[in-house]
């Protein structure tokens, strides 16, 4: 399989709103519920922050400017994998995650909720790992017969590890229905992108392993969906995987114990903020009066009731219970760990 | 019944598992069209086709990786690394993603993957093939670590492995490849995880081993008994973790003396937690203090002087009479 490096950055819309490229076919309908998706990821990223602050909510990893990440998720059906990172939430919204899921991740509950029947696998923590397991459900779907398909999520960071690249050297040698995702935001915490790679882009690593790869202004969800889609389409007819890259950047800190001040300017932060990938999209929407500015208030507004509606279950879940510490270690718990609860819970 | 080398034993598990479970398939390096280079999957692909055996590129961290992803989605992956010791190389995908997965989602992933690799000193290897691993593995909570002592229960404990919901690391001692045979059922049997083995009976000392120094300790606890007319029961662990402590403590509370003995290097061994439950649940009933016959803490040496290190009969006979005297 010989592929060359890629040279074109896709984009359908840019930065000021304008239609640069021919457009994914979605409904109406698709684009507000892509839209709904990036104006609550944003609103949640920032509650959760402010959550944090307050001392009700653990590290969190705010993905402010990443919105269009939608877009990963929204070319895939329900019977599709997806294994992403902490980074990576709106995608597993999109994809029928609950947001009260991360939720209680994030508190430091245990992960429930990306389940099977979604399609999800807990967010991913050690970085890089979770591209081979993407792969394996792949060779698992390859395997069965299915044309569903499996999609890994990950860093720029992550791409410098020898799980990334063994995830691309396994999917291409067994042809496995699988799409690789970067979302090259620029910087891993403090570490920018020209220290993780010598190659001017990451998706140059794909046509290396024999995959074609593709460059996507990360901020323009609809280019987003646009290439994501033709690699499903391809995965799905078993002409094997594909790597995308997307260029987008952090907007806010690493995680809420990060201060991004240190390592880089605000003149760098000031670009990409004209860059924003929100604003972006609802000029396109409004241009092409697939939304009214009295619809996207609503929308708003409804955006802002269903976080709020969240926010509340969110602070009624109960907390783990104690026992559950020794409930998940293996199906049945063996009799040494019984007795290390009961030494530390008290005998029941 | 037909008397089979462990090589076939397994081979035959493996077999018989491909037949009945469309979920499980075979992978590693080697595995393939060449059957193991100890031909342990020997003849399964030719039998059942590539999409079940099937080999991978060389890396240990993308077959583990790729076969966790594989049990997340439903199917029964049985992994090879070719020498535990390059297991090494997938540290990360066994202790921080297999083993913990059912814990991080609370019970709604599991990880039904069975790791397969042969390890152990006596048959002269090059640099990491021979080192015991078991420990490392014992400390990654969530993954059961296997260690069968012969054909039969190579078997029985694979059949349990494969069919265990969660992940089972499956050690096999390569000097037990082929040096004994023993009869094997060739249908389909279970030997249950996490539960240890009388091997043999006895009133004065309790032995505790595993692996091929199970053989090893038994001919020491029989010469003894012999020329010193006692009595020793001898403990195969089979499970090195989770420990199946009632049946060690049960023995020990009744003979008041023990022994571990292993391959693996001393210091935070299993050797160490059996004692360490010892000290816990029948400190009381000890004559003795316990002792353990072990590799020392070095690196496992190069063949040309591995045999000073790797216990052997006299070694066992020594510390039995030690641990026996009054
Ligand atoms: C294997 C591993 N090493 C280090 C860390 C600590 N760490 C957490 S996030 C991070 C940076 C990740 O950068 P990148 O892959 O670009 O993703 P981003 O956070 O920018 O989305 C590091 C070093 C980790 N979680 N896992």
């Amino acid at each position: 399989m010989a592929y060359p490096f890629p040279t074109e950055i896709h984009r359908v819309v840019d930065p000021e709103g304008n239609l640069v490229g021919d457009p994914p076919e979605l409904s109406p309908e698709q684009h507000r519920k892509l839209y709904y998706w990036m104006v609550f990821g944003r609103m949640w990223s920032e509650r959760m922050v402010a959550l944090q602050r307050q001392g009700r909510m653990g590290t969190f990893a705010p993905h402010v400017g990443q919105e269009a990440q939608a877009g990963i998720a929204s070319p895939l059906r329900q019977d599709d994998w997806l294994l992403g990172t902490y980074r990576e939430c709106i995608a597993y919204f999109v994809k029928g995650l609950s947001p009260l899921a991360p939720m209680a991740t994030h508190r430091g509950y245990f992960s429930r909720g990306y389940t099977r029947e979604l399609g999800l696998v807990p967010l991913q923590i050690v970085i890089g790992n979770q591209m081979l397991h993407a792969v394996g459900v792949a060779m698992a779907m390859q395997y069965e017969g299915t044309d569903r398909v499996a999609v890994g999520v990950c860093g720029d960071g992550a791409t410098s590890q020898g799980d990334f690249h063994e995830a691309l050297n396994f999917a291409a040698v067994f042809q496995a229905p699988f799409i690789a995702v970067v979302q090259n935001n620029q910087y891993a915490i403090s570490v920018p992108r020209q220290r993780q790679a010598a190659v001017e882009y990451l998706a140059y690593r794909g046509p290396a392993f024999g995959i074609p790869g593709y460059i996507v202004d990360g901020n323009d969800v609809l280019a987003v969906h646009k290439v994501v889609q033709e690699c499903v389409e391809r995965a799905r007819a078993g002409e094997g995987p594909s790597l995308v890259e997307l260029l987008t950047y952090r907007m806010g800190a690493h995680t809420t114990a990060d201060d991004p001040t240190k390592y880089r300017s605000d003149e760098e932060v000031a670009h990409w903020q004209a860059r924003d990938p929100i604003k972006r999209y609802r000029i396109f929407l409004l241009r092409q009066e697939i939304l009214s500015n009295e619809e996207d208030e609503a929308l708003h507004e409804q955006a802002t009731a269903d976080l709020q509606r969240c926010v509340e279950e969110f602070e009624a879940m109960p907390p783990p219970r104690p026992e559950e510490i020794f409930e998940h270690v293996f199906e049945t718990p063996p009799p040494n760990l019984l007795r290390q609860r009961d030494e530390i819970l008290g005998t029941p | 019944m037909p008397k089979w080398t462990m090589v076939q034993a397994i081979n035959q598990a493996l077999a018989l598992e491909l037949e009945q479970d469309r979920r499980v398939r075979i992978f590693g390096e080697d595995v393939g069209r060449n059957g193991g280079v100890f031909r342990v999957t020997d003849g399964l692909q030719e039998r059942f086709g590539e999409d079940r055996v099937f080999d991978t590129p060389l890396a240990e961290a993308g077959i583990i990786g790729v076969a966790v992803g594989m049990a997340l989605y439903g199917l029964r992956p049985v992994a090879e690394i070719q020498f535990a010791g390059f297991a090494h190389l997938a540290f990360h995908q066994v202790a921080a993603q297999a083993a913990r997965l059912r814990y991080r989602s609370g019970g709604e992933h599991h990880v039904p993957l069975v790791i397969r690799a042969p390890f152990g000193g006596g048959v002269r290897t090059p640099e990491l093939h021979s080192d015991s691993v078991e420990a490392f593995y014992a400390h990654a909570e969530g993954i059961k670590v296997v260690i069968p002592s012969g054909p039969y229960e190579a078997k029985g404990l694979l059949h349990a492995a494969i069919q265990d919901p969660d992940p089972v690391f499956f050690l096999e001692h390569m000097k037990l490849y082929r040096s004994l045979r023993e009869e094997v059922p060739e249908e389909r049997y279970t030997i249950p995880l996490m539960e240890a083995r009388v091997v043999q009976p006895g009133n004065d000392l309790t032995a505790i081993a595993y692996g091929a120094l199970l053989h090893t300790t038994l001919a020491a606890a029989r010469q003894v008994e012999k020329e010193d007319g006692v009595s020793i029961e001898v403990i195969d662990l089979r499970t090195v973790h989770p420990l199946d402590e009632e049946t060690v403590v049960a023995s020990v509370n009744r003979t008041g003396r023990a022994l571990v003995v292993h391959e693996d290097s001393r210091a935070a061994s299993i050797a160490a937690e059996v004692i360490a439950v010892i000290n816990e649940r029948a400190l009381y009933a000890l004559l003795k203090p316990v002792r353990r016959v072990t590799c020392p803490d070095t690196p496992f040496p190069l063949p040309a002087v591995e045999d000073v290190i790797v216990p052997h009969q006299e070694r066992i006979v020594r510390a039995l009479r030690e641990t026996l005297e009054p």
